[in-house]
């Protein structure tokens, strides 16, 4: 178990990165505790993967150090980190039996045959494939291989960190939301510091308790899934997180107010104060869910044109604009859904202000 | 499920029926025809049963050559299949130089069989060959290198022919399923901590079954028909050293005319070569795919 830091990595696939854009990894400095559990949710392509084997050491970063507790690990290979990786598709030793596969890292560390059936068995315990030791791994459903690909990696009891790339892409729908209970169950269990790798956001945000958000090679935001939800740091933070994701409307500041398109939409005291002083072209966010809409005119209403009405079953989508801005809302089940023509009330606390992509602090 | 009551679509299996009834089956039928016959001449023969059949099978030159061929054709498989998986083990991954292999690899395959036969005999002359030269100014042998004077000169040569010509196959065919492991697993290896014998024993060997099965088959059925190597090299000599069952099949039916017999010994020889592809099949389908493990 351990602490992980990043001090100062970055990382290019290219040997004489020039450009920012010929690096994978920017420059990430943070750290993990230990005993957490991590998400490091981002698009295809935003650097995640790479990030992921920095850790584990399966690849080199071409600057900056790696640590764990303290210690620098950066040019230590992996099977000297004691960490474990449960890669997207299950991978097992195909020839081998379940117990093989478990007890496959420990024979390659010289463990003694008793201490390597003792940690086999509670490994297997823990993830149900007792009665699975003695079978051959090639056989089993696709969810029991990444169980054992996992086990490979807790049956070190020394392990530092278990890392998961995308490891529920392959499973079944309806036995994903098992092993992920599984995984929790584990990391309270046995208090390991998990690290996860994953493009969806649903999965992110119920497995981890600080969920990582990368965009383009960067950190852009570490917080708790309500954090990411709520106070988006970046405007890519919120229109990645939230289905749909977040609205935005360029805008200009005048006093409590900001002016779009001549309308006239108040925001909260505190948020036009930092409004003020920052610079950069200037955007007022807000969440589809926080969106009030009404059939007929109200109070600081905006009105807008009703364009489509989607139902996802709890709840309806409503896509409007305003001036040729499109705007989603949220409508909950029951509540009733005007026709054509609507206006949306914007509660100020909700609104966020956002200059040149990053919301203003 | 249901039975269609329309039964038209056999017709598009026509054609195929054709086209194999004509390269195999008729041949085929030809041959179990001779087997049965006593031909004299054209109209003239006598059914004779399944005389020629026991004839052959106690037939001591035949068995000899069978024995040649299972030892020359196990040679082949010990050496060729080690020697591919060797080579594709240490051919570049990428870049330009994997390309360059692989064409270089792929040279000898090109080759016609008799021109083969043909540049190994030069090469091996002990009067104007490289090596036949070489080997023999060293003077290491008793008796000078002629792959002509010693059945155990000839076999050397046939075998280096052999190997030359078709170790490649495997290589290449060994590479392609290298190349298809997916890289997680030569990671979680690494993670593992297991060895590069490890590696090879538990994910490339066992990822490359497909592969070898076909790779142990092709050479199992081609080194067990060769011809035309021994032909060009010395036509089954020295003596009957080199004399595998083709050769000796060929001297039976264009030789002396046996038809007959020859056609009794295809037969068998057919069996026996579907006998041992099916076997090896077999073997290698379900080597390692046992359920219960001590």
């Amino acid at each position: 178990m351990a602490r992980i830091e990043f001090d100062q990595i970055a990382h290019s696939y290219y040997p004489n990165p020039r450009e920012p854009s010929d690096y994978a990894l920017k420059e990430i400095n943070t750290l993990w505790e230990d005993g957490g559990a991590y998400a490091l949710l981002g698009p295809s392509g935003c650097g995640k993967t790479t990030l992921l084997n920095v850790i584990s050491g399966l690849l080199q970063p071409s600057r900056g150090r790696v640590l764990y507790d303290g210690t620098d690990v950066t040019a230590l290979p992996p099977e000297k980190r004691n960490i474990a990786q449960v890669f997207q598709f299950p991978v097992l030793y195909d020839t081998m039996s379940v117990f093989d596969n478990l007890a496959f890292p420990l024979k390659n560390r010289g463990f003694n045959r008793a201490d390597t059936i003792r940690r086999v068995k509670e490994v297997a315990e823990i993830l149900d494939l007792t009665q699975d030791l003695n079978k051959k791994a090639a056989g089993l459903s696709a969810d029991a291989k990444q169980k054992i690909s996992l086990g490979r990696g807790l049956v070190r009891s020394d392990v530092a960190a278990v890392l998961f790339d995308e490891p529920l892409t392959v499973i079944d729908p309806h036995l994903k939301w098992q092993l992920r209970r599984k995984l929790k169950e584990i990391h309270e269990q046995l208090k390991l510091t998990l690290i996860y790798v994953t493009h969806d956001q649903v999965e992110a945000l119920t497995f981890a308790d600080q969920v990582i958000l990368m965009y383009e090679g960067e950190i852009v935001q570490i917080g708790t899934p309500e954090d990411l939800f709520e106070n988006p740091r970046h405007k890519f933070v919120g229109y990645f997180i939230g289905s749909p994701g977040m609205n935005f409307l360029p805008c200009t500041l005048e006093g409590q107010n900001a002016r779009v398109d001549g309308i006239t939409i108040p925001l909260a005291e505190e948020t036009a104060a930092l409004g003020a002083k920052a610079a950069g072209a200037l955007e007022l966010g807000i969440r589809p869910m926080h969106i009030e809409v009404h059939a007929a005119a109200v109070n600081d209403g905006v009105p807008v044109t009703i364009e489509a009405v989607e139902d996802q079953g709890s709840f309806k989508i409503l896509s409007t604009t305003l001036n040729g801005h499109t705007l989603r809302a949220r409508v909950p089940e029951g509540h009733p859904v005007p026709e054509r023509q609507a206006w949306l009330r914007f509660p100020p606390l909700r609104t966020k202000l956002f200059a040149d992509e990053r919301l203003v602090i | 499920m249901e039975k269609w009551a329309d039964n038209k679509a056999w017709l598009l299996v026509l054609p195929v029926f054709v086209v194999v009834a004509f390269s195999a089956i008729i041949p085929l039928m030809t041959v179990v025809n001779y087997s049965l016959q006593d031909i004299f001449g054209p109209g003239n023969a006598v059914f004779v049963g399944t005389e020629w059949f026991k004839e052959m099978l106690t037939d001591k030159r035949l068995h000899d050559a069978l024995g040649r061929q299972f030892i020359f054709s196990g040679l082949v498989l010990l050496i060729e299949i080690p020697l591919g998986i060797l080579i594709a083990l240490a051919m570049p991954k990428k870049g330009w130089s994997a390309s360059a292999s692989l064409v270089t690899l792929a040279i000898p395959l090109l080759i016609p069989w008799n021109v083969i036969g043909t540049i190994w005999i030069i090469f091996t002359r002990p009067d104007i060959g490289l090596f036949g030269v070489g080997i023999n100014s060293l003077d290491l042998l008793d008796i000078p290198f002629d792959h002509t004077a010693r059945p155990a000169y000839a076999w050397v040569t046939l075998m280096a022919m052999e190997v030359w010509h078709w170790t490649p196959l495997v290589a290449l065919l060994c590479y392609a399923g290298l190349r298809a492991i997916p890289e997680a697993y030569y990671q979680a290896a690494k993670i593992d901590g297991a060895s590069s014998w490890a590696v090879f024993c538990y994910i490339q060997l066992p990822k490359m079954r497909g592969v070898l099965t076909i790779a142990v088959l092709l050479r199992w059925m081609d080194s067990f028909l060769i011809y035309a190597e021994p032909f060009a090299l010395t036509g089954g000599g020295p003596g009957n050293s080199t004399t595998f069952l083709s050769i000796y099949l060929v001297k039976l039916a264009t030789g002396q005319f046996d038809l007959g017999p020859a056609a009794a010994f295809s037969l068998i020889y057919f069996l026996i070569v579907l006998l041992f592809c099916f076997i090896f099949y077999q073997v290698l389908l379900n080597v390692g795919k046992g359920e219960k493990i001590s």
